[in-house]
């Protein structure tokens, strides 16, 4: 038997833009088992619910995370909508779909982006956040922010793109995809970094439905779910297969999410092309009656479940949010059991955590 | 068992491990476990899912009772059932790993627990 011992991991590290701490129980260089542990930014979002009304709470959900801002204002202003019977329009729900993309697309290069830096290919780190550069772009002449938008309302969109916004942005979406296709080629095919990726980090299909894995961490382990297929926003309009790898490992992840980001430029595509002429929002009386909605949406990290509980006054007894990265923290630590102590920082890339999402 | 709506089943106590289990064994997949406060009374609902499948099971038990933890059937409880035990107080006996109210490293004591009056 090797020599056992104990090594902290975080909440400081290089790779981590985010506090997390792991415990790693080694022998020798091998990692028997880790024992996450958060809590190091937790914020008690979810408790504001007191101190602020219903229509606030949309931008307190914003603010639950930085990169997934958008999803999670639409998922929380979605629980609302059902509760209190709103018909968002349909142009407004397309709008919401292609700001989702764009979060997806933007998520999925930066985590391209902090995957090659993981394993120290820097320039490939910077040609994917150059990329992902003129998303935020594009985010900031459609909204007027670069991470938070606050154009989801209840009842719809703040803010509408015209015609020549949405055809000026797909002309910049298809230079995007053909800079993205060049670049991903490197993800997929280069062998050095492929050594990095293949073989590591396996989880099987029944280990991420034991562990609850969540979105790519789940499809990359074959499992083909995606909540934008229960057709929420205008998901239902369009047509898309759910992206899955059956290679288990990092690689597999990496896989699914490039799938992902090309999808993403279909997706929008097919939303300008069929985006109707409507109202974007409609207006919305008084607060909401008793109740209760569960919402789940597809944010890029994966599955998110929102619920809204309402007592007839402008307060909510209860908003809870499950993020993503919460649920893949235990296949995180089943991936790292029996992986050499080098991998384990690629590994937790692989999870694409946000802390600030696990922290709301 | 009562249906309260087409996703939203209401359970008593000594029916958790028998749902629990079943779903288990049918490779269901733990969504989450929520905690809420109401009139006194601590309500947590399991969110279960099987592909776009999806079911919630609702259980309310008094401030002081006691909850059985569901982690060595779930692994992934450890996380949501540490999470209302620091925030809210709720008791949850046995969970497979015990943070301690460490999960969080926060200095209040159970923010999220309400009182009646309040």
């Amino acid at each position: 038997m090797g020599k056992r011992s104990v090594v902290p991991f975080g909440p400081q590290h290089p790779v981590l833009p985010e506090p997390i701490h792991l415990d790693l129980v080694l022998e020798d260089e091998k990692v028997l088992a880790a024992v996450p542990s958060i809590g190091y930014v937790h914020r008690g979002l979810e408790s504001l619910v007191t101190k602020k009304d219903f229509q606030e709470m949309a931008y307190v959900a914003e603010r639950i995370c930085g990169i997934c801002s958008f999803g999670h204002g639409m998922g929380y202003c979605m629980t609302i909508e059902d509760i209190m019977n709103v018909e968002v329009p349909r142009r407004a729900d397309y709008l919401r779909t292609i700001w989702m993309e764009m979060s997806r697309l933007h998520s999925h290069l930066l985590w391209l982006g902090l995957l090659a830096d993981g394993f120290g290919f820097e320039s490939l780190f910077m040609q994917s956040w150059r990329i992902r550069e003129g998303i935020l772009d594009m985010f900031e002449e459609s909204t007027g922010g670069r991470v938070i938008f606050s154009v989801n309302q209840i009842g719809g969109v703040k803010k509408d793109m015209s015609k020549e916004m949405l055809a000026n942005f797909q002309k910049r979406f298809d230079e995007m995809e053909k800079e993205v296709r060049k670049l991903t080629r490197v993800f997929l095919d280069d062998y050095t970094v492929k050594s990095r990726l293949e073989g590591i980090g396996i989880l099987t299909g029944e280990d991420a439905i034991r562990r609850g894995a969540a979105g790519p961490m789940a499809r990359a382990a074959g499992i083909a779910v995606d909540m934008r297929k229960t057709g929420y926003a205008a998901y239902d309009d369009i047509d898309f297969e759910v992206i899955t790898s059956d290679k288990y490992d990092s690689y597999g992840r990496c896989e699914v999410r490039i799938g992902e980001i090309f999808q993403s430029f279909d997706i929008i595509r097919q939303c300008i092309r069929k985006i109707p002429d409507t109202e974007i929002n409609v207006a919305v009386k008084g607060n909401p009656p008793e109740g209760e909605s569960i919402v789940r949406i597809e944010q890029p990290r994966g599955e998110a479940f929102y619920m809204s509980r309402t007592n007839g006054t402008k307060f909510l007894d209860r908003m809870r949010v499950r993020t993503p990265t919460f649920a893949n923290l235990p296949a995180l630590t089943q991936t790292l059991q029996g992986c050499q102590y080098a991998d384990v920082p690629l590994l937790i890339l692989t999870i694409d955590p946000c802390i600030s999402c696990t922290e709301r | 068992m009562e249906k309260m709506n087409d996703y939203l089943f209401k359970i008593e106590k000594v029916e958790l491990l028998s749902v629990i289990m079943e779903k288990k064994n049918a490779l269901w997949r733990l969504v989450q476990i929520c905690c809420a406060m109401v009139n006194d009374q601590y309500e947590i609902t399991y969110s279960f899912a099987n592909g776009y499948e999806f079911e919630n099971f609702r259980l309310i038990v008094d401030k002081d009772e006691e909850v059985p933890s569901i982690s060595r059937v779930y692994n992934a409880a450890i996380f949501y059932e540490n999470e209302m035990h620091e925030l809210f107080g709720l008791n949850v006996s046995e969970i497979k790993t015990n943070l301690k109210d460490r999960l969080y490293r926060i200095d209040a004591q159970t923010p999220f627990k309400k009182e009646a009056n309040e």
